[in-house]
């Protein structure tokens, strides 16, 4: 919690000696509160003030990393409890699972499914997070061949879960250098798992049943020297798992439950669309990874774009900088279109434009990141906005048919547009993306023709 | 109801209030966050409501077409489908065969239409109009009489067209959606100009537009979670339980529609345009969904499994 200069002040020696570089010791607690100057610079201070101003310093979710090197995932750091108060931070990382009782083809049919995961979508690549591997043999032997030819098939950070102390070494023994993320530790094994995080520096989950109860065994394990936890709560169906996620972070936020100010970890253990149902619930509130026991390879692509979605910046649409994109090899005679500069707007029409194959131009104009229709009504895509652009781009000169295609959406400004742009043969485009390369090839061949 | 909770609002009319729907509808009421019930109460479930078209939807794709077949062409035969298989405890016609760049049907046409489905499906009824600009008022205000005492939903109230409805709701008994673009202030404007016609505020329904999955979704779900704080910290005029159209927002997408076969990575198209759909829904439930507007039976039937699941005292 942030504290008051007040507040701070209580906790200085008031010698007023001004070694800080302040008049008063009343005057340095001021400029601490705004963030302005460091306690370092009181030399009396005590270590119990250092102490309680570091932890009202340190962000209310601790940040906890898996893995390591380009792929490592960072979960926690969360601010707010709704997205629209600031924003969301570190997405909810997606785990599918493996298991040490499925076949080598199996595990390696789903491996790569999951490795090669990548769909483009709004200028961000979509991929899954980490991999899962479930102890269910009971053999540490086992357990550890099967997490050792995962890591060697697969470079995402790993999710190692068993809750045999035997089975995690066995398999900590082969990749506990790579940081893996362990699950976990209960009330029957905290203090071996706990150790073993702590012998292999990886991040630990602490599963336990009740809010409270579960803030206490994390306490315990961080008094042992283990940081880096991640939280389950064993909850009892949907309304349950809504219920203490939603608690624990409250209490994180507010700093009122020692022990709560960890990222949350949450298993969806249905399949098809009741495990991504589950997973949908996880990342609209509040967990920071999702294991997802058995997913069909059709859940990945909904859910991810969810996440995209729910953790972008509600303050900043996501944007791309205006100007010419040239798309193939487009000449004097290639189209032009023209679109704001919403990234899920740009990459829709370009990636129809470039499966059309007819090389062309695309002028994407400034209209702060807002969708057609949206930055047509907002006065922010509008014939004067677009003629602007047209004659800052000189297009004039590089455009000799002078023809222009503007979106279906908007076809109420082609009028107008003709007025502002003298000269220019204003075409209404269709209306969705999807048929622009009908159009380019019909249309726009026709009239060119 | 205590001054800080959403009102509760009921749909449909049966014989006891003068109308004739075999059952009606109650959504709304809670004093808490969505499915928070360890702090409050939400006496009331969301409900979902099957979206029926006028006239045969050609621009529906194929994966939602499939499970009606044979009845796409015959709105009082699929609603009657929906009911009595898949036991719809509510429907949406969509009056959308008005409009003049569909078939530019005239208000008798949907009268006479909404007649045969009163008398044949007992279910209450959300009856949508072509939209502002598209003869929304003849139809809307026509059918509004045509289901008098039935008090039917009627959508929607936006822009400066809202005094009609709301006046062909007063004078029939019947509830009226308030849309507004996914703003608050526009939002609270709407319900306070609607209520200056004298209009109960226990009988409108915010709709405040739904961007589907990868097409603005969260704008709505942040704009919902905001609307509904306000409600629950007493603010009257933004208490009223939400409505989202998710159907025809998701089922136009491109990602429900692209063949595997094509995109392999985004999996296969029927689950993948369900899911698309489910994982709409569910997300708009978490932020307050009162009513939702749904097309595909098996993302129906996951939602509704969903509610089930989170309505359990956990
Ligand atoms: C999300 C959203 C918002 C978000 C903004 C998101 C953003 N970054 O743009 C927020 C909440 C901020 C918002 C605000 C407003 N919105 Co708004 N919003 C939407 C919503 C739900 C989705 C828009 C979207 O993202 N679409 C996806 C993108 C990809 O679509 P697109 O840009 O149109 O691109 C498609 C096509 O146009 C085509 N295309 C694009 N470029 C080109 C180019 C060519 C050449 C061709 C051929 C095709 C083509 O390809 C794409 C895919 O098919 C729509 C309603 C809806 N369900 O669609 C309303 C909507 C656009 N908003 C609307 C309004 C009125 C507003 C506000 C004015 C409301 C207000 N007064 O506050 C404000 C304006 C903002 C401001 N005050 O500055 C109206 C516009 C109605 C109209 N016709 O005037 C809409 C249609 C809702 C409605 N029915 O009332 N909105
Ligand atoms: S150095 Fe410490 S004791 Fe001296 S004035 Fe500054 S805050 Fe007070």
């Amino acid at each position: 919690m942030k504290l008051t200069g007040l507040q701070i002040f209580k906790l200085l020696p008031n010698k007023n000696c001004k070694e800080c570089g302040f008049q008063t010791c009343l005057a340095f607690a001021m400029k601490l509160a705004a963030k302005q100057a460091k306690i370092d610079a009181c030399p009396y201070a005590s270590p119990e003030a250092k102490e309680t101003l570091g932890a009202a310093a340190a962000p209310p979710i601790r940040l906890v990393t898996i893995g390591m090197g380009e792929r490592a995932v960072r979960i926690g750091e969360e601010l707010v409890m709704f997205r629209h108060e600031k924003a969301f931070f570190h997405k909810t990382a997606l785990a599918p699972q493996v298991d040490d009782l499925m076949g080598r083809e199996e595990i390696l049919a789903r491996l790569r499914e999951v490795c090669a995961f990548s769909v483009a979508r709004a200028g961000e690549n979509l991929l899954l997070d980490l991999v899962a591997i479930k102890e269910k043999s009971g053999a540490p032997e086992k357990f550890a061949q099967t997490v050792k030819f995962t890591a060697e098939q697969c470079l995402l950070p790993l999710v190692l879960v068993s809750k045999r102390s035997a089975c995690m070494r066995a398999a900590l023994e082969s990749v506990g250098s790579s940081r893996p993320l362990l699950w976990g530790a209960d009330g029957n094994n905290a203090d071996e798992m706990a150790a073993l995080a702590k012998e292999f520096a990886c991040p630990l989950v602490i599963e336990g049943e009740g809010v409270e109860a579960l803030a206490q065994m994390a306490c315990r394990a961080a008094e042992k020297g283990v940081d880096d936890l991640v939280l389950c709560p064993v909850s009892s169906g949907a309304a349950g798992r809504l219920r203490d996620f939603t608690l624990l972070r409250r209490h994180a936020l507010s700093r009122s439950l020692r022990g709560s100010g960890y990222p949350l970890i949450m298993s969806a253990s249905s399949k098809g669309y009741e495990g991504a149902v589950a997973a949908v619930g996880g990342i609209c509130k509040y967990a920071s990874v999702i294991v997802l026991e058995d997913p069909a390879p059709w859940t990945y692509f909904p859910l991810l774009t969810l996440r995209q979605g729910i953790y972008t910046d509600p303050q900043k649409p996501l944007q791309v900088k205006p100007g010419v994109y040239i798309i193939g090899d487009a000449g004097g005679n290639a189209p032009l279109l023209v679109t704001t500069n919403f990234s899920l707007t740009y990459f829709m029409v370009s990636s129809e434009v470039e499966a059309s194959e007819i090389p062309s131009r695309l002028l994407i104009v400034d209209a702060e990141g807002q969708s057609v229709l949206t930055a047509w009504a907002a006065g922010k895509f509008n014939a004067e906005v677009i003629a602007k652009a047209v004659v800052a781009q000189e297009l004039a000169a590089s455009v000799p048919h002078k023809r222009i295609i503007i979106p279906g959406y908007v076809a109420m400004i082609s009028g107008d547009l003709e007025d502002k742009l003298p000269g220019w043969n204003v075409m209404v485009g269709p209306q969705e993306s999807a048929d622009i390369p009908a159009y380019l090839k019909e249309v726009w061949a026709r009239a060119t023709a | 109801m205590n001054s800080s909770s959403v009102r509760k609002i009921r749909i449909g009319n049966t014989p006891a209030d003068g109308g004739t729907r075999a059952s009606s509808i109650e959504v709304g009421g809670e004093s808490c966050l969505p499915y928070h019930q360890f702090e409050g109460i939400m006496p009331c479930k969301p409900v979902i409501a099957w979206e029926i078209p006028d006239v045969r939807p050609d621009d529906w794709c194929e994966t939602v077409k499939d499970p009606y077949r044979e009845l796409l062409g015959d709105p009082v035969g699929w609603a009657r489908y929906v009911v009595e298989k898949h036991g719809a405890r509510i429907i949406c016609l969509d009056l959308r065969g008005a409009r003049l760049d569909k078939e530019n049907r005239s208000a008798a046409a949907s009268v006479e239409l909404l007649r045969g489905l009163l008398k044949d499906v007992k279910v209450p009824l959300i009856i949508k109009g072509p939209g502002p600009g598209q003869k929304q008022n003849e139809v809307i205000a026509a059918c509004a009489e045509a289901a008098q005492g039935e008090r039917c939903l009627l959508a929607s109230a936006v822009g400066e067209e809202y005094k009609t409805l709301v006046a062909a709701a007063i004078a029939y008994g019947h509830l009226v959606v308030a849309e507004s673009p996914i703003d608050v202030n526009l939002c609270k404007q709407l319900n306070i100009l609607i209520s200056d016609l004298s209009f109960p505020s226990d009988r409108i329904v915010i709709d405040p537009l739904t961007g589907g999955l990868g097409y603005g979704l969260e704008y709505t779900y942040s704009v919902m979670e905001r609307i509904r704080l306000q409600a629950l910290s007493g603010d009257a005029m933004m208490q009223m339980p939400f409505i989202n159209f998710v159907g025809g927002e998701v089922w136009k997408a491109k990602e429900v529609k692209m063949p595997a076969a094509k995109e392999p990575m985004w999996g296969n198209e029927r689950e993948r345009g369900v899911l698309w759909e489910v994982a709409t829904a569910v997300s708009l439930l978490y932020a307050g969904a009162g009513i939702l507007v749904m097309r595909h039976p098996a993302a129906i039937a996951v939602v509704e499994k969903t509610i089930e699941n989170l309505m359990k005292n956990g």
